[in-house]
C-alpha cells in the first residue's frame, strides 16, 4: 500500500465516521420533522419579541462565561504547570470532576457556596456586612466557571506540556523574566489551545439550561434550550422545537467559524520530545503568586465538592450502599459510561486521523481544505444539538422497528458517545498534529502505511491524550442525564437518575449521599481510567 | 519523537475490557424482554415516584395482581405532561392499557388526541373537591398547592396571598416556572383565580419577593430545604412527610384565606387496550377503599374517599374550605396568554 492509498482510506474512513454520528443526530431531527404537521415558521420565531430576546441573552450569557473560564484559566493553567508541590496530579484529576457532576448537583453545591445563606454569605454577615445576592446574570457566570474553567484549565496545562524541553531550557539559559517566559514560550503554546477551548465552553453554555433557570432569577434569565424544552414537553409543538433548535445550531455555527478564522493554528511546536521540565529562574515573588493563583483556583472549584461531601456524609451511607437499587444503577452507569466512551473514542480517533490526513497532503486543494473544516466543525456542533430532540425523534424511529424500551440503553450509549466526540477530538487533535510535523514526513519516506503506520506513530502519540480524553468522556456519560428521560423505564436506571428521583419525591438526604457517591465513583474512575490507559508517567526528571 | 514502546498492547487491552461492557450492557437490555408471556399484562404508564419503590407502585402491585390473574407492569415516566407525550409520540398502536398520573389541567389536551375511551367506572361515591367528574378520567387522589415555610426563620407566617404579595421582600420566595412545570403553572392559575384581571399587577408586587424560578419542583425544594429559601411553593401535604417520614414539624403549609389551587391527579384507559375489562377492574381498584388506604403515605396526595384512616399527621395539616379551580377547558384556551402576561410581568419581555 503506499501512501496515497493509505491517506484516502483514513480520509474515507473518517468521513464515514463523521456521517455515522452526525446522522445519528440528524436522524433524530428528520423523523420529528416528518411526523410534525407543519415546517418550522422562521419568519415567525425571528419576528416574536420574546424569542429574540432570549438569542440575546443566550449568547450574552454564553459569551461572557466562555470569556471568564478562558481568562481565568490562564493564569492558572500557568500557575500550575510552573509550580512544583505535591498533590498537582490530584488538583489535575478533581478538574475533571464538574462534569461528571449531575448539574443540578453541581447547581445547589454552587449556591451552598454563594447563595444567599451560603458559605460567604454567612462569613460576610458575620464580619457586618450584607449578604451575597448572586441571582441572576452573576449567579450564571458563577456556575459556568465553576464547570467550565477547570475544562479549559486542564486543556491549557496539556498545551503546555507539549511545549519541548529545548524552550524551557533556553528559557532557562537566558535567565528569562516570568512575563518573557510567558510572552516567548507560554503563549505560543496556550494560543493555539485557545479557539478550541473557547468553542467548547461557548457550546456548552449555549445549551445551559437547569443553571439558568435555578440561578437566573427568573425568566428575564431564558436560553433557547429552555425555550426548545418548553415547546417539546409542555406544549408538544415539535415544529417550534426544531425550529428554535435549528436557531441555536446556526447561531452556535458562526461563532464557531468565526473561531476557526480567527484561531488559525500558527506552526505547531518542534522539538525533540523530551517532555515538561522546566528551568525557571528561582523567584519569591512569582512562587508567591503561584502559589495563591493555585490556591485561590482550586479552592473555587474545591469547595462546592466539599459541600457535596458534607451533605453527603448526613445521609445514611451504609443503607445506600446496601440497597439494590444504588448498586444496580452504579453499575448501570459504569457500563454506560465505558460503553459510551469507547464508541465515542473510536469515532473520534478516526475522524481525527481523516482530519491530519487531509492536513498533510502534499499539496491541500482546497476541496480537501473544506472537507477538513466541515470535518472539524461537525464533530464540535452535536454539543448543541438538543438531546430532548434527539431522543424524541430516535424514540419515534426506534417504535417502527423494536421495542422502544429495550432499546433505550443504546440510544443513551450513542449519544452520550457523540456529545462526548468534542471533547475528545479537542484533548487529542494537537498531540496528534504535533507527532505529524515531527515525524509524517520521516513516516512518508519509509513508506509506513496502515496499521504499522498506526501502531508506531499515531497511537503512541495519541495514547496520554486518549487516555485523557477517555476518561473526561467516560466522566461526562457517568454525570449525564440528558438522553435518558424519554427512555425511562424501571429495568434501566442510572445514578444520576435515581438521585433526581429521589429528590423528586422528598429524598433529599438519600439524594445527597447519592451525589457523594456518584463523585466518588467518577473520580476513581477516572483515576483507572487515565492512570490505566496512559501508563506510568515519566519521571520528571 | 519518542520511540515506540511496549505499552500499545495495554492500551488494545484496556479498549477490549470496555468493549465487553457494551456486551454486558446488551445483556441488561435483554433482561426486560424475558418474562413470562402465558398470563395477561396491564402497562400502566405513570410517572416515576408512583412506581419508585417507596411510591404506591409496588404495594398495589402486590394487592391487584393477588386478585387479578395478571401481571401489572408500571412504566416510570418524568410527570404527567411526560405521560401524555409519550402517547402523543407512539399514538394509538401503544403499549399503555392506563395512563396514570396525568392532571386535570391537562384533560382537554388528552380528549383532543382521541387516544382515551370512556373508563365505564362508577365515581358518584367519590368525594372529590369542586364536585369534579368526567366519564373518561377517574380521579383517584388530589392536592392543594401551598406555600411552605421553614418555622426556624419564618415567624409569622403569610396568613393569605395578599400577605404573601405584601411581605417584607428580604424575606425570599422560590416558585416553579409554569412554562416547564405543573406546580408552577398551578400558581399561575391561582394567581389567575384569586386575582383575575389584576394578576398580571401582582404578580409585579411579588416580583421582589421571588428569589428564583426553578424549572421543577426538586430544584425549588431542594433551595428549600437546604436552607437557601425560607418559603417555597409546594403542597399542604408535604409537611405530612416530614412529620411521618423524618419526624419533624419544622416545615409547615400556610393556610391561605383566599383558598388553595387545587390538582386532581387522574388515570383513564386508553382506547387501543387489549384488556379493556382489565383496565377497568384496575381502575374500580384504584378507587377502593384497599387502595386508597396506600395511597396518602406512599403518593403524599389526599385519597377520594370519605372513609379512609389518615395517619395522625394529616390531622394537622391545613384544611381548606375554599378549593380553587379554573375549568380545564378555558385553561386549555387561554395558557399561552396567560403565560405571556406572567413573562411581561415580572420582567422578561
Amino acid at each position: 500500500m503506499n501512501t496515497r492509498t493509505d491517506r484516502r482510506i483514513r480520509v474515507a474512513t473518517g468521513i464515514a465516521a463523521a456521517l455515522l454520528a452526525l446522522g445519528f443526530l440528524l436522524g433524530g431531527f428528520v423523523v420529528l420533522l416528518a411526523v410534525s404537521p407543519q415546517a418550522p415558521d422562521f419568519a415567525a420565531l425571528f419576528s416574536d419579541a420574546y424569542i429574540r430576546a432570549i438569542v440575546g441573552f443566550t449568547l450574552l450569557q454564553a459569551g461572557l462565561s466562555t470569556l471568564l473560564s478562558v481568562l481565568l484559566a490562564i493564569p492558572f493553567a500557568v500557575a500550575l504547570h510552573r509550580a512544583r508541590f505535591p498533590g498537582k496530579r490530584l488538583i489535575l484529576r478533581l478538574f475533571l470532576l464538574p462534569q461528571a457532576l449531575p448539574v443540578l448537583v453541581g447547581a445547589l453545591a454552587v449556591i451552598t457556596i454563594w447563595g444567599q445563606s451560603g458559605v460567604v454569605s454567612q462569613g460576610l454577615t458575620a464580619l457586618g456586612l450584607p449578604r451575597l445576592d448572586v441571582y441572576g446574570l452573576s449567579g450564571i457566570l458563577i456556575a459556568h466557571v465553576f464547570f467550565n474553567m477547570p475544562l479549559a484549565a486542564r486543556l491549557f496545562v496539556a498545551a503546555l506540556d507539549r511545549v519541548p524541553t529545548e524552550s524551557w531550557k533556553l528559557a532557562g539559559q537566558l535567565a528569562l523574566p516570568p512575563l518573557g517566559v510567558f510572552r516567548l514560550v507560554e503563549w505560543p503554546a496556550l494560543r493555539p489551545a485557545l479557539p478550541g477551548a473557547a468553542a467548547l465552553i461557548f457550546m456548552l453554555c449555549v445549551t445551559s439550561f437547569t443553571i439558568v433557570l435555578v440561578l437566573g432569577g427568573g425568566p428575564a434569565a431564558t436560553t433557547l434550550e429552555v425555550a426548545v424544552y418548553q415547546a417539546l414537553r409542555f406544549d408538544f409543538d415539535p415544529s417550534r422545537a426544531i425550529g428554535l433548535s435549528l436557531i441555536q445550531i446556526v447561531l452556535t455555527a458562526l461563532v464557531l467559524i468565526a473561531t476557526l478564522i480567527l484561531g488559525r493554528d500558527p506552526a505547531g511546536g518542534f522539538g525533540l520530545g523530551a517532555k515538561a521540565r522546566r528551568f525557571d529562574a528561582a523567584s519569591r515573588v512569582r512562587d508567591m503568586s503561584d502559589a495563591l493563583i493555585v490556591t485561590l483556583g482550586t479552592l473555587f472549584v474545591a469547595s462546592p465538592f466539599a459541600a457535596v461531601v458534607v451533605s453527603g456524609l448526613a445521609a445514611d451511607l451504609p443503607r445506600l450502599l446496601t440497597e439494590t437499587a444504588v448498586i444496580d444503577a452504579a453499575l448501570t452507569s459504569l457500563a454506560v459510561a465505558l460503553a459510551a466512551a469507547s464508541l465515542s473514542v473510536v469515532v473520534s480517533t478516526l475522524v481525527l486521523l481523516a482530519i491530519e490526513a487531509l492536513a498533510q497532503g502534499r499539496r491541500p486543494g482546497r476541496l480537501s481544505r473544506v472537507t477538513r473544516r466541515s470535518l472539524e466543525t461537525a464533530t464540535s456542533l452535536v454539543l448543541v444539538v438538543s438531546p430532548v430532540i434527539v431522543g424524541a425523534g430516535w424514540f419515534l424511529a426506534l417504535r417502527q422497528v423494536t421495542d422502544v424500551l429495550a432499546a433505550g440503553p443504546y440510544v443513551v450509549v450513542a449519544t452520550n458517545a457523540v456529545m462526548a466526540m468534542p471533547f475528545i477530538v479537542r484533548i487529542v487533535a494537537p498531540a496528534l498534529r504535533q507527532a505529524n510535523a515531527e515525524t509524517g514526513r520521516l513516516a512518508e519516506s519509509l513508506g509506513l502505511t496502515g496499521l504499522a503506520r498506526l501502531a508506531l506513530l499515531d497511537l503512541p502519540a495519541m495514547r496520554r491524550p486518549l487516555a485523557l480524553a477517555f476518561a473526561f468522556a467516560a466522566a461526562l456519560s457517568f454525570g449525564d442525564l440528558g438522553a435518558i428521560a424519554l427512555y425511562g423505564s424501571n429495568d434501566f436506571v442510572t445514578l444520576p437518575y435515581l438521585l433526581l428521583q429521589r429528590m423528586g419525591s422528598y429524598r433529599t438526604a438519600d439524594a445527597a449521599g447519592l451525589a457523594l457517591l456518584l463523585g466518588l465513583i467518577a473520580i476513581a474512575l477516572m483515576a483507572v481510567v487515565e492512570g490505566g490507559l496512559a501508563g506510568r508517567r515519566r519521571r520528571p526528571t | 519523537m519518542s520511540r515506540p514502546r511496549r505499552p500499545l498492547p495495554r492500551t488494545i487491552l484496556a479498549l477490549a475490557g470496555a468493549a465487553a461492557w457494551l456486551v454486558g450492557l446488551a445483556a441488561i437490555s435483554g433482561q426486560a424482554s424475558a418474562e413470562g408471556a402465558d398470563k395477561p399484562t396491564l402497562t400502566v404508564y405513570t410517572y416515576d415516584s408512583f412506581s419508585a419503590e417507596w411510591g404506591p407502585g409496588p404495594q398495589l402491585k402486590t394487592q391487584f395482581e393477588a386478585s387479578c390473574d395478571c401481571t401489572l407492569d408500571f412504566v416510570g415516566l418524568d410527570d404527567g405532561v411526560a405521560i401524555l407525550n409519550r402517547l402523543k409520540l407512539e399514538g394509538p398502536s401503544t403499549r399503555a392499557d392506563v395512563a396514570l398520573g396525568l392532571t386535570s389541567d391537562l384533560i382537554p389536551e388528552a380528549k383532543t388526541t382521541g387516544l382515551f375511551t370512556d373508563s365505564g367506572v362508577d365515581t358518584a361515591e367519590l368525594t372529590v373537591p369542586a364536585g369534579f367528574s368526567d366519564p373518561v378520567f377517574v380521579p383517584y387522589d388530589y392536592s392543594y398547592l401551598a406555600f411552605v415555610y421553614d418555622t426556624e426563620t419564618v415567624k409569622t407566617p403569610p396568613k393569605s396571598l395578599a400577605d404573601l404579595i405584601a411581605g417584607d421582600p428580604d424575606q425570599k420566595i422560590v416558585i416553579e416556572d409554569p412554562r416547564t412545570s405543573t406546580p408552577g403553572l398551578g400558581f399561575l392559575l391561582w394567581m389567575k383565580a384569586v386575582y383575575g384581571d389584576d394578576a398580571a399587577a401582582k404578580w409585579r408586587e411579588l416580583e421582589p419577593r421571588i428569589l428564583t424560578v426553578t424549572p421543577g419542583w426538586s430544584e425549588a425544594y431542594g433551595l428549600f430545604t437546604k436552607g437557601e429559601v425560607p418559603i417555597v411553593l409546594s403542597y399542604t401535604t408535604s409537611p405530612a412527610y416530614h412529620e411521618i417520614e423524618e419526624k419533624t414539624d419544622r416545615y409547615q403549609a400556610a393556610a391561605f384565606d383566599e383558598g388553595h389551587y387545587l390538582q386532581i391527579e387522574i388515570a383513564g384507559i386508553l382506547k387501543g387496550s387489549e384488556h379493556r375489562g382489565l383496565a377497568q377492574r384496575f381502575l374500580a381498584f384504584l378507587v377502593s377503599k384497599e387502595a386508597q388506604q396506600i395511597l396518602p403515605t406512599t403518593n403524599w396526595a389526599l385519597p377520594v374517599r370519605g372513609d379512609i384512616d389518615l395517619p395522625e399527621a394529616f390531622s394537622h395539616l391545613v384544611t381548606v374550605d375554599k378549593p380553587l379551580l379554573i375549568d380545564p377547558e378555558t385553561v386549555a384556551k387561554n395558557r399561552r396568554a396567560w403565560t405571556d402576561e406572567w413573562l411581561q410581568a415580572v420582567g422578561a419581555r
